[in-house]
């Protein structure tokens, strides 16, 4: 192609103008996105992946001069490599290279803004999804990380060697205050070590925030008291605006509180303000993943939930939602491993078979405590163990609140179960194998465990999940 | 009142063999194992007394208990605890910590309340034993 092609006002192939370019290596600085790309019926694939590149960067529909004015090569981002996926016809990984000059430094919403921005609703693309994302390591060091991270929270809460435990209360929406606290204190002096407020009590005519948080610190303290270790209650500080959510923040401060809450509605640039405000103010910061099923779950289109854990490890999450396995929300196994490992390990090798398209190093940024909630109970303890390992809040909401002798029963019949679990799995055991022996063992000395088991017993949510991971098996990798 | 501490504390008391094989376990992952001890059982106590330097570079558990029992013996009415420690990059923390031995009679904390304004209490957890000097608590009943 001569220039004076390249450059005639009208409209070309994205892929003839520099945005797809089988031969580039990206760079150690280059920010990496895989898409899975479905083409409109008769759009090339690479075309496809090449408009993919061109709209999350530089491109618009026709030649304009103006990138004549730039190092506009520099500029575009790239797409260098476009393979089928195996088993789904019709639907391709595109693997798009953009330089790190076209980020904001320290800035999700900037990042989000490009990768994700038009792109999404561009007409010759069926549908598009985001699956895996490279951030650069010269990108994570613009970034503060999480506000503490795993290793510090445990410091913080003096709690070591075994998962931590949690519970929203319930019902979600209509207790007073005063009945809330009771269900916080009832389920920390069991044995939790936090409960929650669910993503939606913000501050409603039946119980507003101020009220809300001086009872759930009453019952807190009064947990602590009897117990003598360290509890918490993720007061959730969601609000309209982000001045709202710091004076709600400040007031948890004041009443002592380790751990404040977010949802994930609020947005990329209040969850970033807040990871400040929780890193200077010495608070765990959790966060409510609401919302993100709505982008997350199809696998055809949208954003996987595991560049949403990416971003929120940058943005300085401490504790995120990344699922069960086992309970009553999706979780395909080697997808939710993958999302584990996302939010925990330093250092993250490619693997497909756990939706892992890209190598991932965190250069030391701390990692994020994944929460396992929804759907799950002490029965289901040493799957929970084995599938999730030991840096994770497990949280029974139903599983505590639900008993059948009552909260403080219930806090304790999962306690039990836990440290049962963990001394056994210490001492050689095969969770999988001796777990419901060992639990029916730990039930024999505690009454509200064997209650437990025999109101959940076996219950399992058994369908299947909706966003596996594609590819292909081979004998070793 | 019963002390929630370490990662056993709502089992029952374990055994010298049970503690022995959760030693067994740490000396595994290669996490040298320290024994410390207090009388202030207050959650946000971090510095208990070291009895000793952490144990590094053993493969049996038999010395741990060893000097478990010696601790114990030194101070039979304190709090004496287990810990195991990961000095891997990315960790350099305590990856187990569980009692070993605690006072045969736990008075438990006061939650004290102080009023403040617009309805705000202010909380602090006393333990009781701590209105008795260090090394005066605990005393036999």
């Amino acid at each position: 192609m001569t220039s004076d092609d390249r450059w005639s006002p009208g409209v070309r192939s994205y892929a003839s103008m520099g945005y797809y370019d089988a031969d580039y290596v990206p760079k150690e600085t280059d920010v990496l996105a895989v898409f899975r790309v479905t083409p409109q019926p008769g759009v090339d694939p690479v075309e496809a992946a090449a408009a993919v590149a061109g709209e999350s960067s530089t491109a618009t529909w026709t030649v304009v001069w103006t990138d004549r004015l730039t190092a506009n090569t520099h500029y575009q981002a790239k797409a260098y490599r476009v393979d089928p996926v195996p088993g789904r016809a019709g639907e391709y990984f595109a693997h798009v290279a953009y330089d790190l000059d076209l980020f904001e430094e320290g800035s999700i919403a900037n990042l989000t803004s490009s990768i994700i921005g038009n792109v999404f609703g561009f007409k010759p693309l069926l549908a598009l999804r985001l699956e895996d994302m490279r951030i650069p390591v010269a990108y994570v060091k613009t970034f503060q990380g999480p506000a503490h991270g795993i290793v510090m929270e445990r410091e913080m809460l003096n709690k070591y060697g075994r998962p931590l435990l949690g519970a929203t209360v319930k019902p979600k929406l209509g207790l007073s205050a005063r009945n809330y606290g009771r269900v916080v204190f009832e389920a920390c002096r069991g044995g939790l070590d936090f409960t929650k407020d669910d993503e939606n009590i913000n501050s409603q005519p039946f119980m507003r925030w101020r009220d809300r948080f001086l009872y759930c610190m009453e019952g807190v303290n009064r947990a602590m008291a009897e117990t003598g270790e360290i509890k918490g209650h993720y007061l959730n500080v969601t609000a309209a605006t982000i001045e709202e959510m710091y004076e709600r923040a400040e007031f948890a401060k004041e009443l002592g509180s380790v751990v404040i809450m977010i949802d994930l509605t609020i947005g990329y640039s209040a969850m970033q303000s807040m990871a400040y405000w929780a890193r200077r103010n010495g608070m765990l910061l959790h966060l409510h993943r609401a919302g993100h099923s709505t982008y997350t779950r199809q696998k055809t289109h949208g954003v996987s939930f595991r560049v949403i854990a990416k971003w929120c490890r940058l943005i300085g999450i401490d504790h995120l939602h990344a699922g069960t396995v086992v309970g009553k929300l999706e979780g395909d196994p080697a997808t939710t491993r993958g999302f584990y490992d996302t939010l925990r390990l330093d250092s993250i090798p490619a693997n497909p078979a756990h939706g892992i398209y890209v190598d991932q190093e965190w250069a030391s940024m701390p990692g994020v405590m994944p929460v396992a909630s929804g759907g799950i109970h002490a029965g289901q303890m040493h799957q929970l163990v084995e599938l999730l390992g030991e840096d994770v809040i497990l949280q029974f909401g139903g599983g505590t609140i639900g008993h059948p002798m009552g909260i403080a029963a219930g806090a304790e019949a999962n306690r039990v179960a836990l440290e049962a679990v963990i001394k056994a799995r210490n001492e050689g055991k095969d969770l999988l194998r001796e777990g419901p022996a060992v639990l029916r063992a730990a039930a024999q000395r505690c009454g509200p465990l064997d209650a437990a088991l025999s109101t959940w017993g076996d219950v399992t949510f058994d369908y299947a999940a909706t966003d596996a991971p594609d590819v292909i098996a081979t004998a070793s990798r | 009142m019963y002390l929630r501490h370490g990662a056993f504390s709502y089992l029952p008391e374990l055994t010298d063999n049970e503690v022995a094989a959760q030693i067994r376990y740490a000396l595994d992952n290669d996490w040298p194992v320290s024994i410390e001890y207090t009388d202030d059982p207050h959650p946000r106590n971090v510095y208990w007394e070291m009895w000793g330097l952490p144990l590094f570079d053993l493969t049996e558990p038999d010395a741990v208990l060893h000097e478990i029992h010696d601790c114990r013996a030194a101070f039979p009415r304190h709090y004496v605890r287990v810990l195991a420690y990961d000095a891997r990059l990315g960790r350099q923390t305590t990856a187990l910590s569980f009692l070993v031995q605690r006072p045969s009679h736990e008075p438990g904390f006061r939650l004290v309340r102080t009023e403040a304004n617009d309805r705000v209490q202010r909380y602090t957890l006393q333990p009781y034993a701590t209105e008795a000097p260090a090394g005066a608590r605990y005393s036999p009943e």
